[in-house]
């Protein structure tokens, strides 16, 4: 086994570990790999063929992968060691991190460390649905590995379950590639996506969308022959004389993302259940110094622009804390979600505080005209008008350092 | 005529009302940025989209990814999705290739947004 030491360790090479590595360098740390596991770096991004990436940071209309590529080259112009191929078998509190490439073992003592794993699909097992086990049922980003990066297109008549964004793109890739798209069934009144998702990848091709709607049998021997699709009551209990038969040859599921975080939990570090990532600070470090996490490690969010800032942050404090040997040790404020807010982060401010906090959540159902009030102690010192705020958009607000002097409380008014 | 509008230029997805009289655009609201109000004024008159997708080179199995590299009537986009199946280049194919020139008389590119060679295999790509 090969031993090595790195200043900074960053596990995962999509949007966030690289745009972690590129602000870390810039701060000045020199010392930084990057560990990914596939043979190029960008994560989930080598399959996003469509457009709508880089807006936020860039300015520009990039694709997933032009905005990967975007991400690789600011990488390859700094002396930041990326290694491919391999994969990080186990971290611990003292910040060793146990790899695997290429065949060989290698054991990085690391000065920080960045968690930028990205998140999974949640599965079909998940769901309960009743029925045969054919071929033909998988993940929207499934399907779309198979269309984008190995020519594969996965049904000629697709029923779509769940809203999510990636499901909403593959439904109008699907219709594009010339298959159809018999139905998009959301068990929510809403959708889980983005709106401009709904309107740009379903309104434009008239794919018919059914809320409060969910698949209740998968039928099928080898492949999926057909669904049963039903609507459901405000418990999301299939209502009894609305099922009806949808043949289709492949059944595309887009129903959640759950942060990946096998090596966080392994490692001990304390996690949050609302948001399926560690328990993080505002310098994005976990409850064990040096230990930082990022992106949809940390938190599923609905733009990758949005990750990728989040990992340049996590970069620049893993940077300070690398220099600085250790975390500050001031007095550390709890963040507490209230009425209508789901996954708040960070969970923790350490003081004192030298730039703003980025207070981010997800509303936990569909509000309209309503406020978004952040209190810090029994003052208010934010009350934010909102005419709608969904599940599938995150809301994030900038607080000013001198505006945090007590915990904070974060709640949609209605 | 009022028409509502969600915009669809960056994922804010901000709900625009556009304000017609006789076809003209007269007025815009909600918007947050000026990109917004010159997508509510063309999609109010004339809509139009980006084009992405895959398309296969001459003797290979795999895809490359492509782009418009600008802006096709909306009432196009659907025959310009089955041109990309009719062309198959020769490898290599570079990121920023032209791949499909004029695409439909439309005036605007098909470009190639990755790379691809003869030595890729997908199986190595796990």
């Amino acid at each position: 086994m090969t031993e090595k030491t790195f200043d900074l360790v960053i596990i995962g090479g999509g949007c966030a570990g690289m745009a972690a590595a590129i602000a870390a360098y810039d701060s000045g740390l020199r010392d930084i790999i990057i560990i990914e596991r596939s043979p190029l770096a960008g994560g989930v991004l080598r399959q996003c063929i469509h457009n709508g990436f880089g807006i936020q940071q860039f300015e520009r209309d990039l694709t997933g992968v032009e905005y990967a590529d975007a991400f690789l080259n600011e990488v390859n112009k700094r002396q930041i060691t990326l290694m491919t191929e391999t994969i990080v078998l186990e971290i611990t509190p003292d910040r060793s991190v146990l790899a695997c490439g290429s065949g060989e073992m290698v054991l990085i003592r690391a000065g920080a460390v960045i968690l930028a794993t990205g998140c999974r699909e949640r599965p079909r097992g998940a769901l309960l649905i009743p029925g045969s086990r054919p071929a033909g049922v998988m993940t929207a980003g499934c399907a779309q590995r198979y269309l984008n990066r190995e020519g594969y297109l996965v049904g000629k008549k697709i029923v779509i379950l769940g809203s999510g964004d990636i499901g909403l793109i593959m439904a109008r890739q699907f219709v594009l590639e010339g298959a159809e798209v018999s139905a998009v069934c959301e068990i929510m009144p809403y959708s889980s996506g983005l709106t401009r998702n709904i309107v740009q990848c379903i309104e434009d091709y008239d794919i018919p969308l059914f809320f409060n709607t969910t698949v209740t049998r998968i039928i099928g021997d080898k492949r999926v022959e057909a669904v049963t699709i039903a609507e459901v009551d405000k418990d999301r209990r299939p209502v009894s004389g609305t099922e009806r038969r949808i043949d289709c040859d492949a059944l595309i599921l887009s129903v959640g993302l759950i942060p990946e975080n096998e090596l966080a939990i392994q490692a001990g570090l304390a996690m949050d259940k609302a948001t399926g990532g560690i328990v993080a600070d505002n310098t994005l470090q976990s409850d064990t110094e040096g230990i930082f996490a990022c992106g949809n490690a940390l938190h599923v969010h609905d733009l990758a622009d949005f990750a990728a800032a989040e990992g340049a942050l996590a970069g620049r404090c893993a940077a300070d804390y690398v220099r600085n040997g250790r975390s500050p040790k001031g007095q550390v404020l709890k963040t507490e979600a209230g009425f209508g807010v789901r996954g708040l982060v960070p969970q923790r401010i350490r003081l004192p505080l030298d730039e703003a906090v980025r207070i981010q959540f997800r509303p936990a159902s569909r509000y309209t005209n309503c406020r978004v009030v952040i209190r810090s102690g029994d003052r208010v010192i934010a009350s934010l008008k909102k005419p709608i705020l969904t599940p599938g958009e995150m809301f994030i607000r900038e607080i000013r350092a001198a505006d945090i002097d007590g915990d904070i409380h974060v709640e949609v008014v209605l | 005529m009022i028409r509502e509008l969600i915009c669809i230029n960056c994922p804010m997805g901000c709900r625009m009302t556009v304000t017609l009289e006789n076809g003209t655009v007269t007025d815009v609201t909600g918007n947050t940025c000026p990109r917004g109000r010159d997508y509510a004024i063309q999609e109010a008159t004339r809509p139009l989209r980006v084009l992405t997708g895959i398309m296969k080179a001459e003797g290979c199995p795999y895809p490359f990814s492509v782009r418009s590299d600008g802006l096709i009537p909306k009432d196009m986009i659907r025959d310009c999705a089955v041109e990309l199946k009719r062309h198959h280049p020769p490898l290599p194919v570079a990121a920023g290739d032209i791949v499909i020139a004029d695409i439909l008389g439309t005036g605007v590119n098909i470009i190639a947004t990755s790379h691809l060679d003869a030595s890729f295999d997908v199986t190595k790509q796990k």
